[in-house]
C-alpha cells in the first residue's frame, strides 16, 4: 500500500476475498459502445495526421527545391510502403473528418439523446469505410 | 491574510465567481482556444474535401504539373487556407492532447512549447515552398 487513502478502497469480493475496490473510471470493465471507440479513435487519428503533416511539408518543400529533390519524393510515396502509408492516411484523414462532423453537430447541441448518439456513431463508421475505399479505388484507378 | 510583521492585508479579487470560473479549463485559459478549434474545423471540412480530390488528380505528376496546379490563384490560396488551418488546428489539438495526459510540470511545458514550434515552424515550410511554387 503506497498510499493511507488505498485503505479505504478494500472490500470484499463475492466469495468474500479481500479485494481491492477499482477506482473509477476503470476502462476494462466497460463493454465499449461505438461513441467510446470513436472518442479515442478521434484522437489517435488525430495525433496520426499530425505525423502525417511531415509528408505534406516534405512533398511541397521537395517540390519547392529541386528535381531530384521531388523525384525522390515521388519515388517513396510511389514505393509500397509509400502508398501504404497513404491509405492508412487517407483512412485516418477520412475518419477524422467524419468524426469531427460529428462533434461539430453536438457543438451546435444536437444529437445528444441515447439513440442519436448511437445511431451518429454507427453512421459515421459506415460512412467512413465507404469514403475511403472509394477514395482508394479512385486513387488506384486514377495512378 | 496576515503577514509575519503582524500587518493585515487585504486582498480584492475584482472578478466575479462565475468570470472566474469560466476561465479555467484543463488548460487554464479561457473558451478562445475552444472558439479557434471549432473554427478552423469547419473550414476545414471542405479544404480536406478539396485536398483529397487535388491530390488524387496530381498522382505521378512531376514539378511542372505541382507547378500548374499553384499557378492558379484559386489554387494557390485553398492551398495557403488549407495550411493555416490545419496547423492552427494540430497545434490546438495536440496541446489538448498533452495538457490531459502530461502532468509533470517541465515535460509538460517542454512538450506544449515544442509543438507550437513545430507546428509553426512546418506551417511556415509549407507557406514558403507554396508561395515559391505559385508565384
Amino acid at each position: 500500500m503506497q498510499d493511507v487513502r488505498d485503505a479505504l478502497m478494500l472490500a470484499r469480493s463475492s466469495e468474500g476475498k479481500l479485494v481491492q475496490r477499482p477506482l473509477s473510471p476503470h476502462l476494462q470493465v466497460y463493454k465499449w459502445p461505438v461513441s467510446m471507440a470513436l472518442s479515442i479513435g478521434h484522437r489517435i487519428s488525430g495525433v496520426g495526421l499530425a505525423i502525417g503533416t511531415l509528408l505534406m511539408t516534405w512533398w511541397l518543400v521537395a517540390a519547392a527545391l529541386s528535381d531530384g529533390a521531388f523525384a525522390a519524393v515521388q519515388g517513396v510515396l510511389s514505393s509500397v510502403i509509400g502508398v501504404l502509408a497513404l491509405m492508412a492516411w487517407t483512412a485516418a484523414l477520412i475518419f477524422h473528418l467524419f468524426s469531427g462532423i460529428r462533434h461539430l453537430m453536438w457543438d451546435i447541441g444536437l444529437g445528444f439523446d441515447d439513440r442519436s448518439y448511437r445511431t451518429s456513431g454507427w453512421t459515421v463508421v459506415v460512412a467512413v469505410v465507404a469514403a475511403t475505399l472509394i477514395v482508394w479505388a479512385v486513387g488506384l484507378a486514377v495512378w | 491574510m496576515r503577514t509575519t510583521s503582524g500587518k493585515t492585508i487585504r486582498v480584492d479579487i475584482r472578478r466575479s465567481m462565475l468570470g472566474r470560473a469560466r476561465g479555467l479549463g484543463a488548460a487554464h485559459e479561457g473558451a478562445r482556444t475552444w472558439w479557434a478549434q471549432r473554427v478552423t474545423a469547419l473550414a476545414l471540412v471542405p479544404l480536406t474535401l478539396w485536398f483529397i480530390a487535388t491530390m488524387i488528380g496530381l498522382e505521378g505528376t512531376d514539378r511542372a504539373g505541382v507547378r500548374a496546379w499553384l499557378h492558379a490563384p484559386v489554387s494557390l490560396v485553398l492551398l495557403l487556407c488549407l495550411i493555416l488551418a490545419t496547423f492552427w488546428h494540430m497545434a490546438l489539438g495536440l496541446c489538448e492532447v498533452i495538457e490531459d495526459y502530461v502532468h509533470q510540470g517541465a515535460l509538460r511545458l517542454t512538450l506544449l512549447l515544442g509543438v507550437r514550434a513545430a507546428c509553426v515552424l512546418l506551417g511556415l515550410l509549407c507557406t514558403v515552398a507554396a508561395l515559391r511554387l505559385g508565384l
